[in-house]
C-alpha cells in the first residue's frame, strides 16, 4: 500500500461480526478509519451503530473477523447519554479527571490536571458547573462532560456515540462546530447519529448500516433513496440544498393529512 | 452511671471484642461503597455464604482458620466477580445456587463433625467471647491493607465502578481491578465473619455505605463518610448490646439501621432521591 497517498489507518475492521448470544448485531463489516477521518455511522434503531463502535473500541469481542488498531493508539469514548449511570455520586470535574490514572499513589489532583481540566471545561464552556453533581445538569452540559472527559484523555482517536440526541439546535450546532474545530487540529473523528441533515450531512463521510455496510462515502453519493430504502426499510426523498443532500420521509405529509382531517371532525 | 458505661471496659474479651467490631465496621463500610454503587450487594451476601463453607471445612480438616477460608474466600471471590461480569444469563442465579450450596456444606460438615451447636450460632450469628488477639491483628492488617489499596488505586477504581466500558478503553485494566475489588471483598469478610456472622455480614457492607450515600454527592468523600458510620455502628452497637444483653453483631446492625433512618429522615427528599438508586440488600 502506498503509505504516501492513504493515510495511516488507526483502525481497520476486517469482516467483522458481532453476536449477543447468538443473534447477529454487525455482520460481515470491513471498514477502516484513517487518520484524518470524521466518520459519521448512520443506521435504524438496533442497526448495530454503538456493537460496531464497541468492537471498534475493543470493549466487545468480535464473534468472528477481526479488528486491527494502530500499534500504541489512544482513543476515548463518549457514551450514549441513555448508557450513563446518572446517579453515581460524582461532580463534573471529577468525571473529567478520572481518566488520569497513571500518575503517582496519592489520587489528589495536581495543578498540572487542574489547569488542563480547567482548559477543557472553559472549552466546552463548563467552567461554571464544575462542581456540580453530573445529573444536575442540562442535556446539552451532560453531553459535554463526557466530551470533556474525552479530551482531557488527549486521544488521537475520538469516538462518540449520538453526540447530539435529545439535545436542542443551538447546542447541536455547538457540538458539530467543536468537533469540526476539533477535527482542523488533527483529530480523527468516528461518530453515530440518528440526525441525517443536522449532522451526517456536514460530514466528509457517511456509513450506512443495518447490521451490514450498506453504502460508505460521501454524502452526496450515500444520502440517496436508494441506499436508505435498503438502510431503514423506508421510503426517503432526498432534496439537493446548497450542494448538500436534504433527506426528506416520504408519508409525512399522508400523515400531516390524516391528522388535519381528524381535527375537522 | 458513668462507671456502668465504662463497666464492660474492664474486661479484656470485651476490649478485644470492640476493637474488632469498630475495624469491622470500617472495612464493611469502605468496601460498601463499591457493593452498593456497583449494586453488587448480592455478590457480598453470597459470598459470606461461600466462606462460611470454607470455614467450616477448615475446621473440620483442622487448618488454621486464615488459610483455610482465607483462600477459599479469595479464589469464590475472584471467580463469582468473573462470573457476574461476563453477564452471562443466569449467572445472578448461578452465583446463588453455588454460594447456598457452599453454605449447606458447611452447616452439615458443622453437624457430622462439629463439636457443638454452639459452634454454629457462632459462626452464624458471629461472636464477641470467640475473638481472640489473632482477630485483631487480622483484621488490623486487612484494613490497613484495604486502606492504602483503595488509595494507591483511588482513580482506576472510580472509573472501572463508573464506567467499566470508557474505562476499558482508556486503558485501565478493568478486569484487574474488578479482581482487586472481590479480592478486597474477600478478605474483609474474612477477617470480620467471626464477630459480625455470616448472616448479617452484608448488612453492614450495605447500611453504612446507603446512609453516607444520602449525605454526599462525591465519591470521595462516601469513601471516608461510610467507614465513620461503619465504625460508630460498631462502636456504639458493641456497647449497646453489653448494656442491652443482646447479640453484638444484631446490635451493629440496629445501630447502623438507626443511623440510616434518622438521615433518612433528615434529608428529606434529597437524600431519598440520592439513595432511590442504591441496590438494596
Ligand atoms: N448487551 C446486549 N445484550 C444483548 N443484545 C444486545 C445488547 N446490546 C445490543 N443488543 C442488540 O443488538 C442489536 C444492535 O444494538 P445496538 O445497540 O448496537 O444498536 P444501535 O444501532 O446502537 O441502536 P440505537 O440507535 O437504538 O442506539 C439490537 O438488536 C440490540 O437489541
Ligand atoms: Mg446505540
Amino acid at each position: 500500500m502506498n503509505a504516501l497517498a492513504v493515510p495511516q489507518a488507526l483502525v481497520e475492521c476486517h469482516e467483522l461480526t458481532c453476536a449477543y448470544d447468538g443473534s447477529v448485531a454487525v455482520d460481515d463489516v470491513s471498514m477502516a478509519v484513517r487518520r484524518g477521518d470524521f466518520v459519521g455511522i448512520v443506521g435504524p434503531s438496533g442497526s448495530g451503530k454503538t456493537t460496531l463502535l464497541k468492537a471498534v473500541l475493543g470493549s466487545i469481542p468480535p464473534a468472528s473477523g477481526h479488528v486491527h488498531r494502530l500499534q500504541g493508539l489512544t482513543m476515548a469514548y463518549v457514551p450514549q447519554v441513555e448508557s450513563v449511570d446518572w446517579n453515581f455520586p460524582v461532580t463534573v470535574l471529577e468525571t473529567v479527571i478520572m481518566t488520569r490514572s497513571r500518575n503517582g499513589w496519592w489520587p489528589r489532583t495536581t495543578k498540572d490536571e487542574r489547569d488542563h481540566a480547567e482548559r477543557v471545561l472553559h472549552r466546552l464552556g463548563l467552567v461554571d458547573v464544575a462542581e456540580r453533581h453530573i445529573r444536575e445538569l442540562s442535556g446539552g452540559q451532560q453531553q459535554r462532560v463526557f466530551i470533556a472527559r474525552a479530551l482531557f484523555h488527549r486521544p488521537e482517536l475520538l469516538v462518540l456515540d449520538e453526540p447530539t440526541s435529545g439535545v436542542d439546535v443551538r447546542t447541536r450546532h455547538e457540538v458539530l462546530h467543536l468537533l469540526a474545530d476539533l477535527h482542523d487540529e488533527g483529530l480523527s473523528i468516528v461518530l453515530t447519529t440518528h440526525d441525517l441533515n443536522g449532522l451526517a450531512a456536514h460530514l466528509p463521510r457517511v456509513v450506512c448500516i443495518n447490521k451490514r455496510i450498506i453504502a460508505d462515502g460521501a454524502p452526496r453519493d450515500v444520502l440517496t433513496p436508494v441506499v436508505l430504502e435498503k438502510t431503514y426499510g423506508a421510503e426517503m426523498e432526498v432534496l439537493i440544498h446548497g450542494g448538500m443532500p436534504v433527506v426528506l420521509e416520504s408519508g409525512a405529509d399522508h400523515v400531516a393529512r390524516r391528522l388535519s382531517n381528524l381535527t375537522t371532525f | 452511671m458513668i462507671a456502668t458505661l465504662f463497666e464492660p471496659f474492664g474486661y479484656s474479651f470485651f476490649n478485644n471484642g470492640l476493637a474488632v467490631a469498630t475495624l469491622a465496621g470500617a472495612l464493611c463500610g469502605l468496601l460498601g461503597v463499591f457493593v452498593v454503587l456497583r449494586g453488587m450487594s448480592y455478590i457480598g451476601h453470597g459470598l459470606s455464604h461461600a466462606v462460611f463453607g470454607g470455614a467450616a471445612a477448615s475446621a473440620v480438616v483442622g487448618i488454621n482458620y486464615f488459610i483455610g477460608a482465607g483462600i477459599w474466600a479469595v479464589v469464590s471471590g475472584v471467580l463469582i466477580g468473573r462470573i457476574a461480569r461476563r453477564r452471562i444469563i443466569g449467572a445472578d442465579a448461578a452465583i446463588g445456587v453455588v454460594t447456598t450450596a457452599s453454605f449447606a456444606i458447611g452447616l452439615a460438615l458443622l453437624n457430622r463433625y462439629g463439636q457443638a451447636k454452639k459452634s454454629i450460632e457462632a459462626v452464624l450469628f458471629g461472636s464477641v467471647l470467640g475473638v481472640q488477639p489473632a482477630d485483631i491483628w487480622a483484621v488490623s492488617i486487612v484494613a490497613v491493607l484495604v486502606g492504602l489499596l483503595v488509595i494507591a488505586f483511588y482513580r482506576r477504581l472510580l472509573f472501572a465502578t463508573f464506567d467499566p466500558d470508557v474505562a476499558q478503553v482508556t486503558g485501565v485494566k478493568v478486569a484487574w481491578v474488578e479482581a482487586l475489588v472481590m479480592m478486597m471483598l474477600s478478605l474483609t469478610i474474612l477477617v470480620t465473619m467471626r464477630v459480625i456472622g455470616t448472616l448479617l455480614i452484608s448488612a453492614l457492607l450495605v447500611i453504612p455505605a446507603a446512609t453516607s450515600r444520602m449525605l454526599t454527592n462525591s465519591f470521595a468523600r462516601m469513601l471516608w463518610i461510610s467507614p465513620v458510620l461503619g465504625a460508630v455502628s460498631g462502636f456504639v452497637g458493641m456497647n449497646a448490646s453489653y448494656h442491652l444483653d443482646t447479640s453484638a453483631s444484631a446490635t451493629v446492625i440496629l445501630v447502623a439501621a438507626i443511623g440510616f433512618v434518622v438521615v433518612y429522615a433528615a434529608t428529606g427528599l434529597r437524600g431519598r432521591v440520592r439513595v432511590a438508586h442504591v441496590h438494596h440488600i
